[in-house]
């Protein structure tokens, strides 16, 4: 039994079709990412799951639940941590007080432990415990969105795009922080990710996603010697007979 | 001498028009919503506490009490009912809907209590404190340590309690406050029910020093200018722009041509939107496109 089943999902902004029709799956304590270019639906995917947008069509159940169409904080009350893309820190609330808003839905008085531990794995923010979350960097500003959706113990959480506009070294710390998460508090992790070597050398399972439909899924080891994912996304192969990859990469043509 | 008792009554006027203001600026920021029904919120307020402490004869601290819990729950009630179908509706139109609120606030208090002029009994009235040759009235003294308690309380309760931190956080990013579990629709609820709160607050402080009839709600036209001259969005900037409107107030009525001391909360607002728009106190974040 999945911990996550997306099925059949269909979701519309306004009249616009984003995701047609996209099932898929994440085990207990699996790392499942969502490969695909801009505008593919995968971060549509990761509001749908989280119930910041309703689907038109189709189910989401997490844990055995139904949770189409519950509201967001509901969602997030279940155990669900969402690493929203952009990273969208509180700018005026402090590092400390960003985090434990991130533990809101606990029903608990005391969170040192918490955020002792999310200080363990993000040093840096414990240096800026009391500064506003606007003055940090971008990559602690995004140590600080997955800081904040650990704060909420999740057994599932949703991370879109952690490694947007951040120094490769940068990301790689992330990803690594990402692989350590899943082993040592045993959950699972739904990635969103652009940079696609990374995502899959972290995941277990891939899906890629073409405008709004899954066109690939397998394992990530399988994934990466596809030639169509290699070509496409690990930018391996690149000559083709002809001498270009493809025609819309052409600046001029006649 | 005259400039202190002109100053004093000045500050606990302003403090009244920040109370309003402060009301106004929590709603602004917890939803973007202007709610133009603020005055009306006071006057509501006032005619609570009337009911509770001249009529059921209560102790005027137990009554006040009373009241500022009875407000919570019509603002809560109000939210919920009026306000929150109208959530993704144009601003203007929530717009037209507050005042259209204030309208009907205004006639249903004039059928309940009447529409005559009314005095709150409060145990301060009309006693007097000299110090030095300069007599203070209580009324007034009363209405500024009540506007410092009170933004003592609120302040306290958005930096410590865990509620009032989620509703920062849902005013600074309401998708990610979601994302957190923050309930954001009970929390702007909430926000609703401490801003009418604090609004009848501002009645009851008030009402020593003013005639309660269901008109006094225009009074939050100047306390709208009041959170305009702050800065709109910033807390602290509305009650400094309540009492710098309610201080110069006070000196145009007495040194300049009569009628001016009227319009000089106006006269404040257009040269402060001419020379810095922002306000006082700019707070306002850059809305990222």
């Amino acid at each position: 039994m999945a911990l996550l089943t997306v099925r059949n999902v269909e979701t519309y902004y306004g009249p616009i079709m984003a995701i047609r029709g996209v099932s898929l799956e994440v085990d207990d304590g699996g790392i499942v990412t969502v490969l695909g270019a801009n505008g593919a639906g995968k971060t549509t995917v990761l509001k749908t799951v989280c119930g910041a947008m309703d689907p038109r069509k189709g189910a989401v159940d997490f844990d055995g639940r139904d949770i189409t169409g519950l509201d967001p904080d509901r969602v997030a009350q279940l155990g669900v941590g969402h690493v929203p893309e952009g990273r969208e820190v509180f700018p005026f609330l402090t590092v400390e007080e960003n985090l434990v808003v991130g533990a809101f839905s606990r029903k608990r008085a005391d969170f040192s432990d918490d955020l002792e531990m999310v200080y363990g794995y993000f040093p840096a923010l414990a240096d800026r415990r009391k500064q506003p979350g606007g003055f940090l960097s971008g990559g602690e500003q995004q140590m600080l969105a997955i800081g904040r959706a650990l704060m909420l113990r999740p057994r599932l959480m949703l991370l879109d795009e952690p490694s947007l506009g951040l120094a490769p070294t940068l990301a790689r710390e992330i990803a690594g922080i990402v692989a350590r998460l899943r082993s040592e508090q045993r959950m699972a992790i739904l990635l969103v990710e652009q940079n696609a070597r990374m995502a899959l050398d972290i995941s277990d399972y891939g899906y890629v996603m073409e405008t709004g439909r899954i066109v690939m899924e397998d394992t990530c080891e399988r994934l990466k010697n596809a030639t169509d994912i290699q070509e496409f996304y690990l930018g391996m192969k690149d000559r083709g007979v002809r001498g270009r990859r493809r025609w819309k990469q052409r600046k001029t043509w006649r | 001498m005259e400039v202190f008792q002109l100053l004093l009554s000045g500050l606990s006027q302003g403090c009244v028009y920040g109370l309003i203001a402060l009301g106004f600026v929590m709603i602004y920021k917890a939803t973007e919503m202007l709610n133009f029904a603020q005055g009306d919120m006071m006057m509501l307020g006032a005619f609570v506490a009337i009911t509770f402490v001249n009529l059921a004869g209560l102790p005027f601290f137990v009554g006040f009490l009373i009241t500022l819990v009875v407000m919570v729950g019509f603002g809560m009630g109000l939210e919920r009912t009026v306000i929150r179908p109208m959530i993704g509706e144009p601003p203007f139109a929530v717009l037209m809907l507050t005042i259209g609120l204030g309208f009907i606030l205004r006639a249903v208090a004039g059928a309940i209590w009447g529409s005559g002029p009314r005095t709150l009994d409060v145990p301060f009235a009309g006693s007097v404190l000299e110090v030095g040759g300069v007599v203070l009235g209580y009324e007034n003294l009363v209405v500024i340590g009540g506007t410092a308690l009170l933004c003592i309380a609120l302040w306290a309760f958005f930096r410590y309690s865990r509620i009032g931190v989620a509703m920062q956080a849902a005013s600074q990013n309401q998708l990610a406050a979601y994302y957190c579990g923050v309930p954001v629709k009970r929390v702007t609820s909430l926000v609703w029910g401490i801003s009418a709160a604090i609004s009848a607050a501002a009645g009851v402080l008030v009402a020593p020093v003013m005639l309660i009839d269901p008109m006094m709600g225009f009074l939050g036209i100047k306390a709208f200018a009041a959170a305009i001259v702050g800065g709109f969005g910033s807390l602290p900037g509305a009650i400094v722009g309540g009492l710098l409107i309610g201080v110069v107030e006070q000196f145009a009525g007495l040194y300049l041509p009569a009628g001016l001391g009227e319009v000089s909360a106006f006269v404040i607002l257009l040269v402060m939107l001419m020379a810095r728009p922002q306000g006082i106190f700019a707070s306002m974040q850059q809305k990222k496109v």
